[in-house]
């Protein structure tokens, strides 16, 4: 008796979660597929599914037809695309610079002030990226506080155009990311061993020395999850291009809402989704393979 | 403690912090600007925050957040619960791969690709078997506990795989049986990972736009919702006034939140 308990309590504790997020989290990846490979049509809803359980059995039709519109019309697809990774690749090298400096203040302070940094990091990463989006706009907009004080100090007559530029959206990117790169450095950078450090200064190494010989190859691990984490979320950002950015600056997150908010066109919506989850698998791929390569 | 962090370092240290504050801090100033006008400077005043009061949009759609907010997180947490103990106390049974994979791809799926094809499952279901009819605050719910699980996961491994066993394996040397021991031992040790689990699978719940707006249906608009569809219209300092009210009680919560973490941490 006893142990029957103990085997069907075991059972719920795996079956009840991978029931759930095979159902709502696996199983909808699947639908998205199915639909990528159906046909639009003007209906409610607004595809003929490829694959139907229907009164006259089980039938599979998929169609091509909106990969090969994407293919067809790729200046509107693949130009997010490549805008999409351009600025989540410079949106984590700026990250990266910012970053870089914070964790390494933040590890090596001393314990209290080390909580009271750690926390300042955490409470940006936790409000909604919506609102301090929004709290961007007020500074960068031409009659923003930014424009405001350049044209108070006489520095410029005329505003200027900050939002919906390439730097607006790396100032939101960094605003948005910048606590998820300073998190796995500070955990490479905090348990770096000082002695290591006192002996390369004994042995008369210069400061940019050491940081290039020593604390930035060990801190290595921390910058690769680091631009891991910051790469991923940038790549398929929906708010960040949909409030700062202009029509130079589409990315595939907005696409895909465009597409199927405004255009009702579910099935290349789906079929974009798909591509964007392409883009997100190579980089999780190539961290997976440098770790092997780093075991072996 | 190696105290000489270079001042060249320490200065664009600040300028980080100054990039991740400033602006936030800028807007919660001109939130109680007593203009219409957001960059004039017009005197103090508190108007703003007391018409948020008789805006009923706002206020409906504050209540749903709250509630979509706390039944999320309440799920996630349980089942986050259950994902770490599966991970961290059962060394192998079948499906671990699986259960791998679906509890770490939610951290990392663009909002948009997760939210497009939730809805995109519930309309295949409810053209199946009739259920969910239509999208409101179930649906919501449901999306917000799927990836806050995930979260939760994450946060109570950590805990529950760094826990001393010793004090577990003495209550049951001593004769105390799985749910005594799981009550009274596991759950008071494992207590504040679950308490920051829930209240950061509460906060990404609260604040998440994307998703809630694929899985949302007419008339249950959440407060980001509503919020995004204001600020298309260009700032006010009403907004302003929402927008400090939410991130000044998001930060109590992480504060109060990675306090508990860290302290744990400190003691070790």
């Amino acid at each position: 008796m006893h142990s029957f308990f103990q085997k069907l309590g075991r059972l719920l504790v795996i079956w009840l979660p991978l029931g759930w997020l095979g159902i709502f989290f696996m199983l909808p990846l699947v639908e998205m597929v199915n639909v990528s490979l159906s046909e639009a049509r003007r209906a409610v809803p607004p595809y003929n599914p490829a694959f139907q359980i229907g009164k006259d059995g089980i039938s599979f039709q998929p169609v091509v037809d909106n990969y090969l519109l994407i293919y067809e019309y790729w200046e509107d697809y693949l130009w997010p695309a490549v805008n999409s990774v351009r600025l989540a690749f410079f949106s984590t090298l700026y990250c990266l610079l910012f970053a870089y400096p914070m964790a390494w203040w933040i590890a090596r302070s001393n314990k209290s002030l080390q909580h009271i940094l750690l926390v300042l990091i955490l409470m940006p990463f936790w409000t909604s990226s919506l609102l301090r989006m929004y709290a961007l706009i007020g500074l960068l907009n031409p009659n923003g506080v930014i424009n405001d004080f350049l044209i108070w100090a006489g520095i410029t007559v005329t505003p200027i155009q900050m939002m919906q530029t390439d730097f607006s959206i790396y100032s939101g990117m960094i605003l948005t990311y910048l606590p998820l790169m300073i998190l796995p450095l500070y955990a490479s950078l905090v348990r770096l061993d000082n002695s290591v450090l006192e002996a390369a200064a004994d042995l008369g190494a210069k400061n940019w020395d050491i940081f290039r010989t020593i604390i930035l190859p060990l801190s290595m691990p921390g910058v690769i999850a680091g631009c891991l984490l910051v790469f991923i979320p940038a790549v398929g950002e929906f708010v960040i291009p949909a409030l700062l950015g202009g029509p130079e600056q589409l990315m595939l997150g907005k696409v895909i809402w465009t597409e199927f908010f405004r255009n009702r066109d579910w099935p290349v919506a789906a079929a974009i989704a798909i591509i964007l989850i392409a883009i997100i698998i190579l980089p999780i791929v190539y961290a997976r393979y440098q770790d092997k390569e780093s075991i072996s | 403690m190696r105290s000489t962090v270079p001042l060249l370092v320490k200065l664009l240290a600040i300028a980080g912090f100054g990039i991740l504050y400033i602006p936030v801090m800028m807007m919660m100033i001109y939130s109680f600007n007593r203009g219409k006008l957001v960059s004039v400077w017009a005197g103090f005043s508190t108007k703003w925050y007391k018409e948020l009061w008789y805006d009923d949009v706002l206020l409906t759609a504050l209540y749903k957040s709250l509630l979509i907010g706390f039944s999320s997180a309440t799920i996630s947490t349980i089942f986050g619960l259950l994902i770490a103990i599966a991970f961290v106390r059962f060394a192998h049974f079948r499906g671990r791969l699986f259960l791998s994979l679906v509890a770490s791809a939610p951290l990392v799926m663009p909002e948009a690709v997760t939210g497009l094809s939730m809805l995109l499952l519930f309309i295949a279901m409810e053209a199946s078997f009739g259920w969910p009819s239509g999208r409101g605050v179930d649906t919501i719910m449901i999306a917000h506990a799927t990836f806050g699980m995930c979260f939760a996961a994450v946060v109570i491994q950590t805990r529950l795989r760094d826990m001393d066993k010793s004090l577990e394996e003495a209550a049951r040397d001593l004769g105390g049986r799985q749910p005594f021991v799981f009550l009274s031992i596991i759950l008071p040790l494992i207590l504040p990972s679950i308490i920051a689990a829930w209240l950061l699978s509460f906060t990404l719940s609260f604040d998440d736009l994307v998703i809630a707006s694929f899985v949302s249906g007419p008339g249950s608009s959440t407060l980001p919702i509503v919020i995004f569809s204001k600020i298309r219209l260009g700032v006010s300092p009403e907004i302003n006034a929402i927008a400090t009210l939410m991130i000044l009680t998001i930060s109590a919560l992480v504060m109060i939140g990675s306090f508990l973490v860290l302290r744990r941490d400190g003691k070790k």
